[in-house]
């Protein structure tokens, strides 16, 4: 088996799809853990239980609700085929869709954990300089935060590039399209093609490893500089 | 009291043990998805005429051969295709001469809405959906005769744009269940178990289409002293039996 044989677009589609997750989580993901470092309300156990469902459930739960809201009756499904006409599951959309909620965790409980360290006096010294909060947030909040952001950019990253029992369930293994690595080695493994398998997915070890490496050498050095 | 309590856990924990012990099953027979729930009919007629006791794990041939050649404590394999059981005799890891085709597959093309499936062909060939699930023709024998009897219709080429693949034939039949798919190709015994109205939304492919789906079993090496394991692949052959599988969606050779 030699390595330019085996297919590649399943990588190129994995990393697209993590990355755009990223994107997407960090955006989503930026509000709600500042609603909840910040808010007394007495509902927030309950936001907070529900962000961290995705930690606890078997993917297959997570991928059977998503299969049955796809669908063109499903709460998600059928306004969305109204909204674009077009369906969720079995596309590239549709997967995005599940790895932000799949990932959810990953990216909020780490900003939360930064937003709740970086406190109220440096928001409260911006305003008595007549900071607004959006700019008081943007210009100290963020940069305080920076190492927070990695954390949750890499987490959020590389658990979806570990992805896979929500996407079996609604992805369909379509090439190119929703065959993401973790299918792909799954069906190599299944076809009894070990050394195809085992060459993705020692790759795949190999990737996450100095992904995560990155992440605990940069967190190093912005210890010492922020502290 | 303490020394009470105490005496009274470890007559806990041997109890638990001993009944374990009870429970524990004669053969444990590696069945493939797709004959879940005829098994399951099957396992209880033999329990009840025998007094042995089954125990049953699923999952697709292909995973099921992996684990028995990582030493799975598997008594007799079920398989949805006749290669892995050859392999596995060929590999040393089964019983001589214990391998036999104990049902053939039969491929309908199903949907969970439209009636109009009974039309088959012509459903497939007018291309008024937009998703066809197979089960995935790499790792799956329905997948495989699925793409075969497409291919024969000269289909292939035209629905490929539209095809979605399932890990295995039971998660095809999912996609197709939940409406998510429009249409989809599934094993017959699958549609049967479910009720009777799905029955009416079937097309069977014509056996001619594809090559006989032959589903063999074979007993491997640890029960070569296992009467019990012996004993079922015995009750396979029986015709009562081969009656219930055929009435259950499969073809009996």
């Amino acid at each position: 088996m030699s390595l330019t044989s085996i297919d590649l677009s399943p990588i190129f589609l994995t990393l697209k799809l993590a990355g755009l997750t990223t994107v997407v989580l960090l955006l989503v993901g930026t509000p709600v853990s500042w609603w909840l470092s910040r808010t007394q309300r007495r509902w927030k156990p309950a936001v907070e239980a529900v962000v961290a469902l995705p930690l606890v459930l078997p993917p297959t739960v997570l991928g059977f609700y998503l299969l049955l809201a796809f669908g063109p009756q499903g709460w998600i499904g059928a306004p969305w085929q109204q909204l674009t006409g077009s369906a969720l599951s079995f596309t590239f959309t549709g997967l995005v869709i599940a790895s932000v909620l799949y990932s959810l965790p990953f990216v909020v409980q780490p900003l939360q954990g930064t937003f709740e360290a970086i406190g109220h006096k440096p928001l409260e010294a911006a305003a008595c300089l007549r900071a607004s909060p959006v700019d008081a947030f943007f210009s100290i909040c963020v940069p305080m935060a920076v190492r927070g952001y990695v954390t949750a950019a890499v987490l959020g990253f590389a658990h979806t590039l570990g992805e896979f029992g929500v996407v079996l369930m609604v992805g369909g293994s379509i090439p190119g399209k929703t065959l993401v690595l973790s299918i792909s080695i799954y069906e190599h493994v299944e076809s009894l093609d070990y050394a195809t398998a085992h060459a993705l997915s020692a790759g795949l070890l190999a990737f996450s490893f100095v992904v995560l490496l990155a992440v605990y050498v940069v967190n190093r050095r912005f210890r010492y500089r922020i502290a | 009291m303490w020394h009470n309590l105490s005496m009274r856990m470890v007559v806990f924990f041997l109890l638990c043990v001993n009944s374990a012990t009870v429970v524990a099953s004669d053969v444990h027979a590696g069945v493939a998805a797709n004959f879940a729930t005829t098994f399951k009919v099957l396992k209880s007629r033999f329990e009840m005429e025998t007094g042995y006791t089954i125990i049953e794990s699923r999952g697709s041939s292909g995973k099921l051969y992996a684990q028995i050649r990582q030493g799975a404590p598997f008594d007799v394999f079920l398989s949805a295709d006749a290669a892995l059981p050859l392999r596995l005799e060929n590999e040393g890891l089964a019983v001589k001469g214990s391998r036999f085709s104990y049902a053939l597959g039969r491929l309908v093309l199903w949907s969970a809405t439209d009636k109009n499936v009974a039309h088959g062909e012509a459903v497939l060939r007018r291309g008024a959906f937009r998703h066809l699930a197979l089960a995935n023709p790499k790792i799956a024998p329905y997948g495989a005769a699925a793409k075969q009897a497409l291919v024969t219709m000269d289909l292939w080429e035209i629905v490929q744009g539209n095809v979605v693949y399932g890990e295995n034939v039971a998660q095809t039949y999912q996609f197709v269940a939940t409406a998510n798919a429009e249409l989809g190709f599934v094993a017959l015994a699958q549609v049967l178990s479910k009720s009777n109205a799905a029955a009416t939304r079937v097309w069977e492919v014509p056996q001619t289409y594809y090559q006989p789906i032959r589903q063999d079993a074979v007993v491997l090496n640890r029960a070569k002293h296992n009467r019990a394991a012996t004993q079922f692949m015995r009750f396979l052959k029986q015709p009562a039996v081969r009656e219930v599988i055929e009435q259950t969606g499969y073809g009996v050779p």
